[in-house]
């Protein structure tokens, strides 16, 4: 590894960050301006054109404002606890494979932060550490409301991570068997996952991992929206009951990072669920019938569509629909999700067995 | 399937309301400062204090508008005329006339009390101020001019609309001593500030033509 591949190594790895935080910045923007149309709204229109600005704008005032330190306040975690939400919703996306690798001078240039080869697991570790900092802030605030929306998050966390990695669980069976040329077995790594999914079947069906597994995708997808405390589930905010939840006592440029992060784990997660549902940055590119240049770019294109499409249901759930109560929150997790998990689970498992070594009495 | 069901019914009633704000069919709110929304015709604004054409003031200081207050704003005292260069027709005149717009509720009550028709509302409603003792208007500031213009606290503000102070409220119109009920087609006192007549409110028949 000489100074050329180190440097290529900090790029990407910055590439990554830009990439996360600049859409970042605008969807924050996408999503108030997205909700205003649900409810005939204009939504910002003052800073910039159309209000592009405007998170900028608050972004700067967060940055000037005094953040307060309550006197009950466990000192080292409180200051810690934004910092816990913020890095691990950077990190997650990190993982992520965002375009097509293409060659330069013969070094081959990934665009993904890092290609973990336990990409999977880590990205679960991850989006369980993420749930300690509201866990966090919410205790060391040392208020009421924050603490009982600490003990909301807990709950929650437990009962959809199950639901999610179960549905992952099925993801990675399923690849397995779509292993091709060199690689055989299962892989838990983001790039090799989405590498499986190229293709079509029949010549018109992309070979995306939603297809066979819509039931896994469909759990999938309202887990990231548990996991992201996400309207219907954002009972860890809950403005009406709790103030502000876990933020309640936070102020200026540390609730600034709690916001940020809740924003980036929206674009982080579902470009995870792209990743694992959507086959990623694959999709038609026309290599030689359109100039290099276009042909290298739209793979990142396709990504950015799929992810945008489940971002938008993002919005589009939290201009719908109203917070559930604690007890349904806690019933559709334990009592829907696992176990309907579960069974695709072994549904899945007896399906994908029986096709690989046939039926168990031959 | 019930829940699925539900959700799916919920997303497509938010959906419809996004397809209509983004193809313009509805849009519930404005760009405020920049445009003005046309407010009710009968819409309770800033008092205006009003002349005859001849510009003789119509205020004749009998402080019933104070007493008619039921917030106590106005704040009234009269003051014998100058036989020689009256300020108004009567025998007394208002020497003092102020109202303190952060208690005044914008009733109308004044209005209604006035024997004369001195004081008026408008439809100006941007008020704010940054210090309470400009919210007190004094006499200067509610009397309008020999022309017929109407003094504006901020008249150089980007918010002041100094059309509003030319829109009299038509609550005026119907209550007035000389009007009728069904207050259609007959030209009654004036209400609008200003010497000026204004035209007769139209019938109900032209009005939804």
């Amino acid at each position: 590894m000489d100074g050329v591949d180190f440097l290529i190594v900090v790029v990407r790895a910055v590439m990554a960050f830009v990439l996360l935080l600049v859409l970042t910045i605008l969807n924050v923007w996408a999503e108030r301006k997205v909700v205003a149309d649900f409810q005939n709204r204009l939504g910002p229109m003052r800073a910039g054109p159309f209000g592009v600005l405007q998170t900028v704008a608050d972004g700067l005032k967060l940055f000037f404002k005094e953040s307060v330190l309550p006197a009950k306040a466990e000192v080292g975690l409180y200051v810690a606890a934004p910092f816990l939400a913020v890095i691990p919703a950077f990190l997650i996306f990190l993982n992520i494979p965002w375009g097509r690798p293409f060659t330069i001078g013969g070094r081959e240039i990934a665009l993904q932060g890092v290609d973990l080869n336990v990409g999977l697991l880590f990205v679960l570790a991850m989006s369980s550490m993420a749930v300690y900092a509201v866990v966090l802030a919410g205790w060391s605030s040392g208020s009421k409301y924050p603490l009982l929306g600490g003990i909301r998050a807990t709950a929650q966390a437990i009962s959809y991570e199950a639901a999610m990695g179960l549905a992952m669980v099925s993801v990675v069976m399923f690849s397995a068997t779509q292993a091709s040329g060199g690689a055989q077995g299962g892989t838990l790594s983001l790039s090799e996952l989405v590498a499986r999914q190229a293709g079509t079947w029949g010549g018109f069906i992309p070979r995306w991992n939603a297809i066979p597994l819509f039931v896994a995708f469909v759990i999938f997808f309202i887990a990231i929206v548990a996991e992201t405390n996400r309207a219907p589930f954002d009972l860890v905010e809950a403005e009406q009951e709790l103030v502000g939840g876990f933020n309640t006592e936070y102020s200026g440029m540390r609730f600034a990072m709690f916001f940020l992060a809740e924003y980036v784990n929206i674009f982080s997660m579902s470009a995870l669920a792209t990743t694992l549902f959507l086959g990623g940055w694959n999709g038609p590119t026309w290599d030689g019938a359109l100039p290099a240049f276009i042909s290298a770019i739209l793979p990142t294109v396709w990504f950015l569509v799929k992810t945008y499409v489940l971002v938008f249901i993002f919005f589009w759930i939290r201009a719908t629909l109203p917070r559930f109560r604690y007890d349904q929150l806690m019933q559709l997790g334990w009592k829907r999700l696992i176990p309907a998990a579960l069974v695709w689970l072994i549904m899945s498992t007896v399906v994908i067995g029986f096709r690989q070594f046939g039926p168990p009495w031959s | 399937m019930g829940v699925i069901g539900e959700l799916l019914k919920g997303m497509r009633a938010t959906g419809r309301e996004l397809l209509l704000t983004v193809s313009g069919k509805r849009m519930l709110t404005t760009q405020y400062p920049k445009e003005f929304r046309a407010k009710p015709q009968r819409f309770h604004g800033r008092h205006v204090l009003n002349r005859y054409p001849d510009g003789m003031e119509k205020c004749i200081g009998c402080e019933l508008c104070a007493g008619a207050c039921p917030a106590r704003c106005i704040y009234v005292r009269g003051e014998d005329n100058d036989p020689l260069a009256p300020n108004s027709p009567g025998e007394r005149f208002g020497f003092v006339y102020e109202i303190n717009m952060l208690r005044c509720i914008f009733c109308g009550l004044c209005v209604e009390a006035c024997p004369t028709e001195a004081i008026t509302m408008t439809s100006l409603f941007e008020m704010s101020t940054t210090n309470r003792s400009d919210a007190i208007y004094t006499k200067d500031e509610m009397l309008m001019r020999p022309d017929g213009t109407v003094p504006h606290m901020f008249p150089d503000d980007h918010l002041a609309n100094l059309s509003e102070l030319d829109t009299a409220d038509g609550w005026l119109r119907a209550t007035a001593p000389s009007g009728s009920s069904a207050y259609e087609g007959l030209k009654m006192w004036q209400g609008t500030p200003g010497p000026a007549d204004w035209d007769p409110e139209p019938s109900q028949e032209e009005r939804d033509a």
